[in-house]
């Protein structure tokens, strides 16, 4: 229950920064947004720290995993 | 899981390095421009790494004064992650210097012949190298109580031999590496005091980052290996 919250949350992440890829279309340029700006140096840092979670959220996991191994050894 | 204030540490340090490490201002210099930023990632790595092989050591003395074998599971998997970390570090290395020390005006600096010849590159492989040996002497001796005792003194060994490889020999050499004259970015004189700002949070969360790894396969280790150890 609580990794499918985990899960949704992290989609969820993932859906806020793709949100202001879509509204491009309808704004003019002059009206680009954060992820825009700064020579898209913000892209850059989305993609890392989607990474850093998806390992970290990988790790959490693993570390859940193994005390769950060690509480069926008491 | 084992609920723990520095695995949150850990995380937001580590996403605090990042937004900042890539946002914050750096001095601008010619050669590095916004490669200078790496210093919060590659440097980092081999902190953590030395920080890592500093507790595989602690572990060993612990193993030979006491024979637990708990010791020598914990100063085996410290020494694991500390050559991930020191692997990443070179190969972060290697990218970095790819890019900042290859002069097109230099001809020596154009060749491979020139970074490979590099005291610190060679110094870092040495290092590496002997901790590879590590891992080669662990598992080529089946008896469990022998290997443990073997490598721990390997490994006070292979610390000792860190020195001379990747902290002497290379600021004897001359070298395109920086920090040639002190310790890299711990020297107050060459670090600027806004990258201090970002580069020690760095290293406080990356070294969280290989102790957690490395807690996770120690506690996978001791959950195979109970039937020995309760024994």
């Amino acid at each position: 229950m609580r990794n499918t919250s985990s899960f949704l949350l992290f989609l969820f992440f993932l859906v806020m920064v793709a949100i202001p890829g879509f509204s491009q279309s309808s704004e003019p340029a002059e009206m680009a947004d954060t992820m825009r700006s700064n020579g898209k140096i913000y892209v850059v840092i989305a993609v890392i720290l989607t990474i850093l979670g998806g390992l970290i959220l990988y790790l959490v996991r693993l570390d859940k995993k193994i005390s769950r191994l060690e509480k069926s050894d008491r | 899981m084992n609920k723990s204030w520095w695995k949150i540490l850990c995380v937001v340090l580590l996403v605090y390095t990042v937004v900042a490490g890539l946002l914050l201002p750096v001095p601008a210099l010619r050669q590095l421009q916004e490669t200078i930023r790496n210093l919060y990632f590659h440097v980092c790595m081999w902190f953590a790494m030395m920080i890592l092989f500093t507790v595989s050591l602690v572990h060993s003395i612990k193993y030979l004064r006491s024979l637990d074998l708990r010791q020598d599971i914990k100063a085996q998997h410290n020494a694991s992650t500390g050559v991930l970390l020191g692997l990443l570090g070179y190969a972060t290395g290697a990218i970095w210097a790819s890019y900042t020390w290859a002069d097109p005006n230099n001809p020596a600096y154009a060749s491979f012949g020139s970074i490979v010849r590099e005291p610190k590159l060679i110094g870092a492989a040495m290092a590496l190298l002997i901790y590879f040996a590590y891992f080669v002497l662990r598992s080529s001796i089946t008896d469990i109580d022998k290997k443990a005792r073997v490598s721990a003194v390997y490994n006070i060994f292979a610390y000792a031999m860190l020195f001379p490889s990747i902290w002497i020999i290379p600021r004897l050499l001359p070298s395109l590496h920086p920090g040639q004259e002190g310790n890299p970015a711990l020297n107050f004189n060459d670090i600027d005091a806004r990258m201090r700002l970002v580069f020690y949070p760095g290293v406080i969360g990356w070294t969280l980052l290989g102790v957690w790894i490395t807690t996770i396969k120690i506690r996978l280790h001791l959950h195979t290996e109970k039937k020995w150890l309760n024994a």
